[in-house]
This record gives structure tokens, C-alpha cells and sequence, in this order.
């Protein structure tokens, strides 16, 4: 019999949840999955002034050992594919950001024959960060409400209804 | 005796040697060392290659056919995208374009606005190129320093223009705004801190023994083959040919600057190997805060923007001219119809090319000297697909 | 080093192969030239390697689509790094079957510019050595850059177009 969403909402379980949510967010390891010029935007958030490093982020090379794709930059249909068979690859528990307006629907290039208007059209994704690009501070406050929605989630307590993030 | 169905064969012997098969793999479309969503589908023996054949067309966001859809003015936002890494370039060889088509004659505080924002716009390219270069080879702190450095810089750019990467700041016959108040003090402040901080770049890494070590003597280009392949920029001028379009085929008001043009001596190696590309890169910027210096002191009062009707229509016909990019003499080849939309817009990258070299200098290379050649080569993806 | 005016190089090209170089058109460094299909690698062989001439360089290579001509138009600009002069060379092909001979065995440059073409316009290039598509995947149909090119609905159950939200 498993443990997961089994427990009754109490303090001590409640608690635990918050405990292991806490600890998950503090470390999300994202994948280096940059296309194009928002890739570089993401590159300068690592970088020493708007440092990702402090939130625990740290970028990783292959799908399999990362929490969080970051989709920053145009996604062509030739790439589309490929980015099916990354998402594949994640383990689960796994989140997808959608950095910038050519990951969220197009953006400016909504007129290219090549181009899939948005990487929602083949994986799920949990945020979107608009721009084009986002500064560093927009990208951080889009992981930052990452972190607000895997703070939400249950584990040992029982499932009730849908979770939303935070105000 | 088989385990799960394979037959494992341990030592089998070919001549006294232990038999070794070709592998292939697949480099890429996610990778974190090729620069942007290239492919690379290498064959090797081991850790030696036997070929290492590009796979493009990953970030083919077909710019050149939105040029029909969007209009003359519209399409310097996408030109922005042709080159991210250096995109002031971009809007001005669209925009020389144009204006060579049209007739429109640029102000001349427009031109050293345009030059100063180019020149700045090489050394937040060159940075890039060098900071992952770094650490490619695997030198991961030069790349924190090239970041920070280039903080700066975007900080600079975002006063200028409002945008820290695709900058759309210059116009058909102009640049979008006047400099602003005070910006000229900070550019000086900002070269003042820069200068010395490239001498900290040579001693950290440049003539550091692990690095030249990583790149004397990998993948070799002469000078025929560098412009039989059509090799531009600094990937051209490593292999020992000297040739600059800022000095040889001058535009903008590039004939009243003073510069010098630095070109591959072989210092570690031999001429035309990835040390070469890379020290050339060096000295650009070096050379770049020179060409700075000299605008800023003589920058002339007047209008930044010639007046340039919202509904053009440049005579029909084709130009086909080129400027000095971070990453080589771009060619923009634009033909006009005589109606509101560019009948056919052709660009001509460096990237293209450096990439198509890379089957042919990569041949008995190690996979790890690979890394080392795509980011000598400084290959953007952008720049090779459009 | 000599560089030589874009008329003087059309006059030895009309002196050595008459009829086949068409006229000169255009000014300064556009001045460019059509050439027929047939004679154009002799053309380009001559230009190469003439010491007087001696392009070592196709700086580039683009395909034009002409409807209203029905022609597509393939268009070289060539340049010389020892005499430090161009030339641009045009070739017209027959927009229903485009065939025009290859110069990549002249300048590897012009491998992967040929390959370009053939992917965006469907050009055929006689005689290259790995003509197949480039830039777009290898199933996909048409050629994009042509100006009746119409875009697939859906690419491997992608659909290529997306609702606007701003529609009420």
C-alpha cells in the first residue's frame, strides 16, 4: 500500500509536505535546453548579477538528471520533435518553463512557415515568461513562481481539489 | 556462454591488436557545448573521429521569407534575430541596404552613432565568443567574467535603445534615438574599466599553458582553403589573410577612423590554428575600444534620422552590400520590386561557412578538440539558419 | 594586384565567349551580368583561373523566384582576394524544371549555398555531389522560398497555425 496522497490533512502531515515541497524547490536543476536568443538571456541570469546559483539552480547537461526544462527561444518543427523525446527522457517529478514569446505562442515569428507556434503544442508547461526577451529579473520571477507552485503540492495528504498557486 | 541473449565476446584479436569498431554518435540538437541547436553526426574510432558531419536547419525560423511579408521598415526587428549575439550589425546591413536602394543619404551624427553602437556591439560579441570558448575547453570562470563584463554593456545598450539583447535600434537612414544625455561620460567610464581587464583576460587564459596547449595547432586552415571556403571576419584573418571590410571596402565613416587590422602570426602554433582565431578576437576588442575613443571625441551636432517616407518604395532593382560583423563581412543581398514589400532578401553569414569547414579540418581530431574548433570557429546557430 | 572595373571584366568574358555573356547591367558594384546555363561553368572556370582575373572567391550564391517571368534566377557574386575586385553573374532557369550546372568543384563555398538553394526553391544543381536538403527536415513538402509556396496545415500531428487570443 503506498503512502502517497493517502494521509488526512493534519498538522504533522501538512507539515511534512511543506518540509519536502521546501526542500524540492530549493534545488531545482534545470536542463541547458537553449534555442535561441533568450537562451542567452538565461546565460546571463546564471551569470554573477542576477544569480540563479543562489536559488539553488544549477544548470545540468542531460535530461536525466534534470527537474526543469527551460524552453528559452524559438521552437522550430524541425526541433519540436526532439524536444518531445527530451521531455521523454525527464524523470518525473519534472516541470517545463516557457521562457520568452517564440516558446509561449510564436512570437514574432507566427509568420515563419518553419516554426511551431509554441512549445504547448507538444509538451505541458507549467509557466510562461513573457518577453523577448525577458530580462533576468522576469525569468526569476517566473521560476520563482515555479517554486510557489511546487510549495503547493501534496504528497502524503490526500488530494482534494485542484491546487492554484499563490496570489 | 550468453548473458540475456548478447553474446559477449571479450579479446577478440585482429592481427595482435583488440579489434575496435567505428561508433556514431549524435551530437546535439541539445547539447551544451555547440552553441546554439547544432547537430553533430560524428563518427569516431574511440575518442578519435573519423568524421564529424554537420546537421543544421534546427533554428531555421525563415527570416528571409517574413523580409516579403513585413515591409522595409518592419523587418529590422527580425534582422535583430539573424545574429542575436551581435545584432547592431544586422540592423545596419539591412539598413545600408535599403538606403542604397532608395537614395537616402545617413546625417553624420548618424553614421558615428551607428559606428559606436557596432563597435560597442563587437566587443558584447567578442566577450561571448571568448567567455564560452573558456568554457568550452573547460575553463568555467573566464565565462562568470565575461558575463559580468557584459552586464555593463547591456546596461549601457538598454540606456541607449531600451534593449539589452535585440537592440532594433537602428532606422532606415538613421538610428531610432539620439544618444542620451550623459551616455557618452559612461562609455568613456565604462572603456576606462574595460582596457585593463583584457590585459587580466591574456594573463588568466590567453598565454595560459593548459589553454594554448588545448588550441596550438588544432585544425589548421590555410589561407586558400579559408577563402576557397569563403571564411570571413576573424575566422579569415586568423588564417593570416588580411582583410577587413572596415578597411579595405570602407563604409559609414569608418575611412576617417584610425585602427589596426589584427591578423594570425602563428604565436603558438601554427598560423590558421584555433589559437590564432582566438587571439585575433582578443585584439579586435582591443582595437574596438580605439575606434571608441576616436567617435566619442569627434562626434558632430545634427539630425540622427534623414527623412524617410513611412510608405517606401525604393526603385526596383538589387544591391548587394556587405559590412564587417563580430563574426565576418556580412552580405546582405536585398531585391526590390518597387512596392512597399522587399521582393527578396538574401543574407550571407559567416557561421554558414565556418560551419561547412568543419568536415574537412575535423578529420583525426579528438571529439573533445571538436568543442574546441566549433567554438574557435565562433559558430552561432542563429546566424547559420536563419 | 590590379583591380579591374566591373566593364572590363564583362568586355574579356564577351571577348572569350561571345553571345553566351549577356550584357552588363547595373552600376558600380551591382553591375552584373546573365549568363547562359550551357557555358556558365566554362565562364566560371575561366574566371578562376585567369591571372588577370583569379576569383578565388563566391562570396555568394542566392536564388530569386520570378513568377511573372517564370524563371528562377540564381545570381553569384564573385570576388577576388588577390586583385581585390567583383563580379556578379546571373543565370536564369526555367521555373517548372530549374537545372543549373554546379560550381562547387570551382569553390567549396558553393557546395552548401547549392544545397541551400535546392532545399528553399528546388533548384536542381547538375553535378553536385550531395544535393539534398538542408534547412528544412527531409520529409518536408515543397520548397518554401518559391512565391506560390502555400504552408502544410499540420507537420507530424503539429498544427502549423495557432488561434489568436485577442479575437473576441
Amino acid at each position: 500500500m503506498s503512502l502517497i496522497n493517502s494521509m488526512p490533512e493534519m498538522a504533522l502531515t501538512t507539515r511534512i509536505d511543506d518540509l519536502l515541497n521546501w526542500t524540492r524547490k530549493s534545488s531545482i536543476w534545470y536542463m541547458m535546453f537553449g534555442l535561441a536568443c533568450c537562451a542567452i538571456e538565461m546565460m546571463q541570469t546564471g551569470g554573477p548579477r542576477a544569480d540563479l546559483e543562489r536559488f539553488g539552480m544549477a544548470p545540468r547537461a542531460t535530461p536525466r538528471v534534470s527537474d526543469l526544462i527551460i524552453v528559452s527561444g524559438t521552437l522550430t518543427l524541425k526541433m519540436a520533435l526532439r524536444t518531445k523525446v527530451l521531455y521523454d527522457q525527464m524523470p518525473e517529478p519534472r516541470y517545463v518553463v516557457s521562457m520568452g514569446s517564440c516558446a509561449n505562442c510564436g512570437g514574432l515569428f507566427q509568420l515563419a512557415y518553419s516554426v511551431c507556434d509554441g512549445v504547448d503544442k507538444v509538451i505541458p508547461v507549467d509557466v510562461y515568461v513573457p518577453g523577448c526577451p525577458p530580462r533576468p529579473e522576469a525569468l526569476t520571477e517566473g521560476l520563482v513562481k515555479l517554486q510557489e507552485k511546487i510549495q503547493q503540492e501534496r504528497w502524503l495528504v490526500r488530494k482534494t481539489a485542484p491546487v492554484g498557486v499563490r496570489a | 556462454m550468453s548473458l540475456t541473449g548478447f553474446e559477449v565476446e571479450v579479446q577478440r584479436e585482429v592481427n595482435g591488436a583488440l579489434a575496435t569498431e567505428d561508433m556514431t554518435l549524435s551530437m546535439g540538437p541539445q547539447h551544451p557545448s555547440t552553441h546554439g541547436v547544432l547537430r553533430f553526426v560524428v563518427r569516431a574510432d574511440g575518442e578519435v573521429m573519423k568524421e564529424a558531419i554537420p546537421d543544421i536547419g534546427y533554428l531555421h525560423r525563415s527570416i528571409e521569407k517574413i523580409a516579403e511579408k513585413v515591409g522595409w521598415h518592419g523587418f529590422i526587428p527580425y534582422t535583430d534575430r539573424v545574429d542575436y549575439v551581435a545584432a547592431m550589425f544586422c540592423n545596419h546591413g539591412w539598413a545600408m541596404a535599403v538606403e542604397k536602394l532608395a537614395g537616402i543619404e545617413v546625417p553624420r551624427r548618424a553614421e558615428y552613432c551607428r559606428v559606436i553602437a557596432d563597435e560597442l556591439c563587437r566587443i558584447h560579441s567578442h566577450l561571448l565568443s571568448v567567455g564560452s570558448m573558456a568554457m568550452d575547453i573547460g575553463a568555467f570562470t573566464p565565462f562568470t567574467h565575461a558575463i559580468r563584463e557584459r552586464e555593463y554593456l547591456n546596461d549601457l545598450f538598454e540606456e541607449l535603445c531600451g534593449a539589452r539583447l535585440t537592440f532594433h535600434y537602428m532606422r532606415i537612414g538613421g538610428v531610432g534615438w539620439d544618444l542620451p544625455p550623459g551616455w557618452t561620460e559612461k562609455v568613456l567610464r565604462f572603456l576606462d574599466r574595460f582596457e585593463p581587464i583584457i590585459e587580466e583576460y591574456d594573463r588568466l587564459i590567453s598565454y595560459n599553458k593548459i589553454y594554448a596547449e588545448r588550441l596550438a595547432g588544432v585544425a589548421v586552415i590555410t589561407a586558400e582553403e579559408a577563402v576557397d571556403y569563403n571564411l570571413v571576419g576573424p575566422n579569415l584573418r586568423g588564417s593570416g589573410v588580411r582583410y577587413d571590410v572596415r578597411r579595405d571596402e570602407p563604409y559609414s565613416v569608418y575611412p576617417e577612423l584610425e585602427f589596426d587590422v589584427p591578423v594570425g602570426r602563428g604565436e603558438m602554433g601554427t598560423v590558421g590554428d584555433c589559437f590564432d582565431r582566438y587571439i585575433v578576437r582578443m585584439r579586435e576588442m582591443q582595437q574596438s575600444c580605439r575606434i571608441l575613443r576616436q567617435c566619442l571625441a569627434r562626434l558632430p551636432e545634427g539630425p540622427v534620422i534623414a527623412k524617410v517616407p513611412r510608405n517606401l518604395k525604393p526603385p526596383a532593382g538589387d544591391c548587394y552590400v556587405r559590412l564587417e560583423s563580430a563574426r565576418g563581412d556580412m552580405g546582405w543581398y536585398v531585391v526590390s520590386d518597387g512596392t512597399a514589400f522587399p521582393y527578396r532578401c538574401k543574407i550571407r553569414t559567416g557561421s554558414f561557412a565556418a560551419i561547412s569547414i568543419v568536415p574537412k579540418v575535423s578529420r583525426n581530431l579528438m571529439i573533445a578538440d571538436l568543442i574546441a574548433v566549433i567554438a574557435s570557429l565562433d559558430l552561432v546557430a542563429p546566424e547559420i539558419d536563419r | 594586384m590590379a583591380a579591374l572595373e566591373a566593364a572590363a571584366i564583362h568586355a574579356q568574358l564577351r571577348r572569350r565567349f561571345g553571345d553566351a555573356v549577356g550584357d552588363l547591367a547595373g552600376t558600380g558594384r551591382d553591375a552584373s551580368t546573365t549568363v547562359g546555363a550551357a557555358t556558365f561553368p566554362e565562364v566560371c572556370r575561366f574566371l578562376k583561373t585567369e591571372p588577370a582575373l583569379a576569383f578565388d572567391c563566391l562570396s555568394n550564391l542566392s536564388g530569386v523566384d520570378y513568377p511573372k517571368r517564370s524563371v528562377i534566377q540564381v545570381v553569384y557574386h564573385l570576388f577576388s582576394y588577390r586583385h581585390r575586385h567583383w563580379i556578379v553573374l546571373k543565370v536564369d532557369a526555367g521555373r517548372d524544371d530549374p537545372v543549373v550546372p554546379t560550381v562547387s568543384h570551382l569553390w567549396s563555398h558553393a557546395d552548401w549555398q547549392e544545397r541551400e538553394v535546392f532545399d528553399l526553391l528546388g533548384v536542381t544543381f547538375d553535378g553536385h555531389p550531395d544535393l539534398r536538403r538542408i534547412l528544412m527536415p527531409e520529409d518536408w513538402p515543397g520548397h518554401p522560398l518559391r512565391k506560390d509556396f502555400v504552408e502544410p496545415e499540420e507537420y507530424h500531428g503539429i498544427v502549423t497555425s495557432r488561434e489568436s487570443l485577442l479575437k473576441a
